[in-house]
């Protein structure tokens, strides 16, 4: 069915990064790079408070600091600001010195509100302060019901109840969020940290009112985004109008601090959820209350997914009795953005828990309760091939039986992501030059998952070239347009438009030169009957050569010392199918990237808000914790290869499972579960009942 | 809810210049009320140390090269290689000691550059990861790092091949737990970390196989 190439030579085999040299050496320029000629520095003033009226700024003193060019307000007038973080003005100087000074020049009026609420319980009571004036913070829960479940809960034999609760999580990309602008009379360029290009072209020209084609963003290489970097952003408007008033370029990219306060983040999960199933672990009733916070609002920078705290329930699983209420909570924090898979991993979390509590009360192995009520075949497959590989029937025991201080766990999840496919309006070019070389442009972008690789990787096969024979151009909006890089589409939309130039230059090739097969070793003396005028095609997505919904299910065993409540992860198995592999070792990269960001979830990262004063308590690495290469794991990736599927994008589904595996094992090892992410070691301590349950946020 | 008054805020009342005043006249005062002579003494010594704020020459060896700058003697490392010339391949990921994108050889050691300040680095070499290829042929750490794809966006990338290559310049054959150590400073987002650990690996001679296996569906 599909018109991939059954035998390959590149496709499906490890070729490494087209861009690693560039990376390793400190040659590859990033946005934040980026030194345009007489390139100033900007940065942003941000509300000290977490709900206030902005009544006057007064730039005066800061355009006198030495070295200011310029100072601009967010807003006109007087305006409100809703978060601690949130933009009041910036400036743009000949240094970041002259740039701080400056910040503290900028005389601010404001009337702060002394009511404001960050906790989404606070924000949930009829008396809270309102974030929005007139508007209740959490509006009426949705409610989505099937079947009969008041009838049918009497009818199982097994329930349970439970709350299961996950963190705000924050993006933290390596490189913070911000572009480099230059304003001319010729229009705007902008070298943005982003993966959308496109996306952040139209929001600069609507927020500045320019047209489209005045309008020019380019990424060459940006530092992670993770679902948090598609539009043009607060930041990207300010740098435009600095630029605008000095005459002159300025990189404003955010501090660590401004990345954690307000460009994004994952929303919060509170699921109340009673599961029950027959006597024989058929699932049967499922009933869920949910909600979550998106901070003051659903973010308009989704991109990719939807922002809001809504997650997808019943999750994975059939349930034929469901009733699913859920609502987002607005407090005065940042708004959400897409996050790598977004509502994926809280549902699953969520889900997954329930299921071994039910699969533990009913008495049943959860691998074999999970291939009773999975109706994907795909991921039955995943569960008996990692179970195999995983050892499963060997190390699964009665949770809490592992003897001795320091316990062994086991656990199980899976994931979908039913997303992802691809953008069918990709399109793409290609320049084939007398002398054999043959450019690639195409408007995406390389978010570091191998964009350029991949393209290299699809050309080398149809053209019977090497790889490296390839040259790649992407993100620049001069090229033709491209997917932003979100919901795992990059690759189902890029390789069938690849495929679709490189056929298209084959025939015009070979009709223009005379050589019947322009392929391999043909190839240099066909381009050569080019002569003076190189041969371009463009190419558009072809349809049979991708699709969505790709699988998942991972294992981890952990170690959990229940004196001093520590979590170690000792080994994790994925099993994954992405339809036909592109290129094996950046596939595994992103596998091994997926399953580490998911264990930070698991066990280490959570915003942590104050109630009392609104702000941010730990906007840096050093009080949010992430997962750094000794906590990481053994990590065997299993891929189950199904080519006739065309491309399907992995990103997402590689992150979705492994906090719910990480915490059925521990409920495995210790005999008791910790229903609430990140699984601390407060958390586990008091769920032996050695501490008093920690104040939840 | 409007029980608020309005209220004047400058963001910081103390600016560093005052702040230092103040720092000039406690010592001074201290000093008088000890000797007259002892003061005129300090006060000399003071003065004498002060350089700036305006900006003041600084000489840096980076990467066997001399380079000549005019900084604000606060202008850290990390911003002189960064935003006054062009060794951009160090990168700024916090500017705070906490993620290990900046980090550079000091003489040999690896240091976070954004936590030294360029004055202070003067009379060392510095060492940046534009420094380590031998024109177009990479050092082992980068090839290893290449091969083994131990970069995604590879924004952490330069800091953690530093690390790892001053690690190896002391330790040619690390255990995994020592090449941890080493990268325990370095923060990668994208979730490297197993590729990071075989590619040192290989660097120090060692081969590792990659564990993926693919399995036909059919």
């Amino acid at each position: 069915m599909s018109n991939w190439p059954s035998e390959t030579k590149y496709i499906s085999q490890s070729t490494t990064r087209l861009d690693g040299p560039a990376k390793a050496t400190g040659r590859a320029r990033y946005s934040s790079d980026i030194q345009a000629e007489g390139w100033l520095y900007g940065m942003i003033l941000r509300s000290k408070w977490p709900a206030a009226k902005i009544l006057s700024v007064n730039l005066d003193k800061a355009l006198k600091v030495p070295g200011i060019k310029a100072a601009v307000v967010v807003k006109d007038g007087e305006f409100n600001v809703r978060f601690y973080g949130e933009e009041i003005a910036a400036v743009a100087g000949t240094s970041k010195q002259a740039c701080l000074d400056a910040l503290q020049a900028i005389e601010v009026q404001a009337e702060p509100r002394h009511e404001f609420v960050v906790s989404e319980d606070e924000a949930r009571k009829d008396n809270s302060p309102q974030v929005w004036d007139g508007t209740p913070n959490a509006p009426a829960p949705r409610v989505r019901e099937t079947g009969n479940v008041d009838g049918a809960f009497p009818e199982c034999a097994a329930v349970i109840e439970g709350f299961y609760t996950t963190p705000v999580q924050i993006h933290n990309p390596m490189e913070t969020h911000g572009n480099t602008v230059s304003w001319t009379d010729d229009g705007v360029t902008a070298w943005a940290s982003t993966q959308g290009i496109t996306s952040v072209r139209d929001g600069l020209a609507g927020a500045l009112k320019l047209d489209h084609d005045h309008v020019r963003v380019i990424t060459d290489f940006m530092g992670g985004g993770f679902g948090a970097k598609f539009g043009a952003g607060v930041e990207g408007v300010l740098a435009a109008k600095l630029s605008q008033q000095a005459k002159a370029p300025v990189r404003l990219m955010l501090t660590r601090f401004d990345q954690a306060l307000a460009v994004g983040n994952r929303p919060s999960s509170f699921q109340k959820i009673k599961m029950g199933c027959l006597a024989d672990g058929t699932l049967h009733a499922f009933e869920m209350d949910a909600y979550g916070t998106a901070g003051i609002g659903a973010g308009g920078d989704s991109g990719g997914g939807g922002g809001g705290a809504n997650i997808p329930a019943p999750y994975l699983y059939k349930v034929p009795n469901s009733r699913v209420k859920q609502t987002s909570v607005a407090v005065n924090a940042g708004s959400s953005r897409a996050f790598r898979a977004p509502g994926n991993p809280p549902a699953s979390f969520g889900m997954e828990s329930a299921m071994d509590d039910l699969a533990v009360k009913l008495g049943m192995d959860p691998v074999e309760f999970r291939l009773k009520n999975d109706p994907s075949e795909i991921r039955q497959r995943e569960y008996k091939v990692g179970a195999e590989k995983f050892g499963w029937k060997d190390k699964y025991q009665k949770p809490g039986s592992s003897p001795g201080v320091v316990k062994t766990g086991v656990g199980c999840a899976g994931a979908a992501w039913p997303a992802g496919g691809a953008n069918k309006r990709t399109q793409g070019e290609a320049q084939i030059n007398s002398d054999g070389t043959i450019e690639f442009r195409l408007g995406v972008q390389d978010i570091g998952t191998g964009t350029k690789t991949v393209i290299a990787v699809v050309a080398a096969e149809i053209l019977g070239l090497t790889p490296d024979q390839i040259t790649v151009h992407v993100g620049d909006t001069r090229y033709p347009p491209g997917p932003g890089s979100g919901g795992s589409t990059t690759c189902a939309s890029i390789s069938p438009t690849v495929y679709d130039i490189c056929t298209k230059a084959l025939e015009q090739l070979q009709t223009q030169s005379g050589i019947a097969d322009a392929r391999g070793k043909n190839w240099h003396a066909a381009c050569k009957k080019l002569g003076v005028t190189p041969l371009t095609v463009h190419g558009q997505w072809q349809p049979g050569m991708s699709a969505d919904h790709a699988c998942g299910v991972q294992f981890a065993e952990v170690d959990v010392d229940t004196e001093t409540g520590l979590v170690t992860v000792k080994k994790v198995v994925g099993v994954h199918d992405c339809g036909l592999i592109i290129d094996k070792l950046t596939l595994e990269s992103q596998i091994n990237g997926g399953i580490i960001m998911g264990m930070g979830y698991a066990l280490y990262e959570e915003r942590v808000m104050d109630d009392l004063s609104g702000v941010v308590l730990n906007p840096n690495f050093e009080t949010y914790k992430m997962p750094g290469i000794a906590d990481v794991p053994e990590i065997e990736v299993i891929l189950i290869n199904m080519p006739e599927r065309g491309v399907i994008g992995i990103g997402e589904p590689a992150t979705v499972p492994i906090a719910g595996a990480i915490a059925n094992a521990i409920a495995n090892a210790i005999g008791v579960r910790v229903a609430s992410l990140p699984i601390t070691p407060a958390k586990v301590l008091a769920a032996l009942g050695k501490l008093p349950a920690p104040a939840t946020t | 809810m409007k029980n608020s008054k309005t209220e004047q805020e400058n963001f910081g009342v103390v600016s560093r210049r005052t702040f230092l005043k103040g720092l000039g006249t406690t010592a001074v005062t201290a000093a008088t009320a000890q000797t007259t002579a002892l003061a005129a003494e300090l006060e000399k010594a003071n003065k004498e140390k002060i350089i700036g704020p305006e900006a003041v020459p600084v000489t840096l060896k980076v990467n066997g090269k001399k380079l000549k700058l005019m900084l604000e003697p606060r202008v850290t490392l990390l911003e002189a290689l960064r935003n006054y010339s062009s060794y951009t391949g160090t990168k700024e990921g916090c500017d705070r000691a906490s993620c290990g994108a900046c980090t550079v050889l000091f003489d040999d050691t690896p240091i976070y550059s954004c936590q030294k300040l360029a004055i202070e680095a003067q009379g060392h070499d510095i060492t940046t990861i534009e420094g380590l290829a031998d024109g177009n042929k990479l050092s082992k750490v980068q090839q290893a790092f290449v091969e083994k794809d131990a970069l995604q966006c590879g924004y952490c990338t330069p800091g953690f091949i530093m690390s790892v290559t001053a690690l190896l310049k002391k330790n040619p054959r690390p255990t995994a737990d020592e090449v941890k150590h080493a990268c325990s400073g370095n923060i990668c987002r994208c979730g490297t970390h197993p590729h990071i650990l075989q590619a040192v690996f290989q660097a120090a001679g060692v081969q590792t196989a990659s564990k993926t296996e693919v399995i036909d569906y059919v």
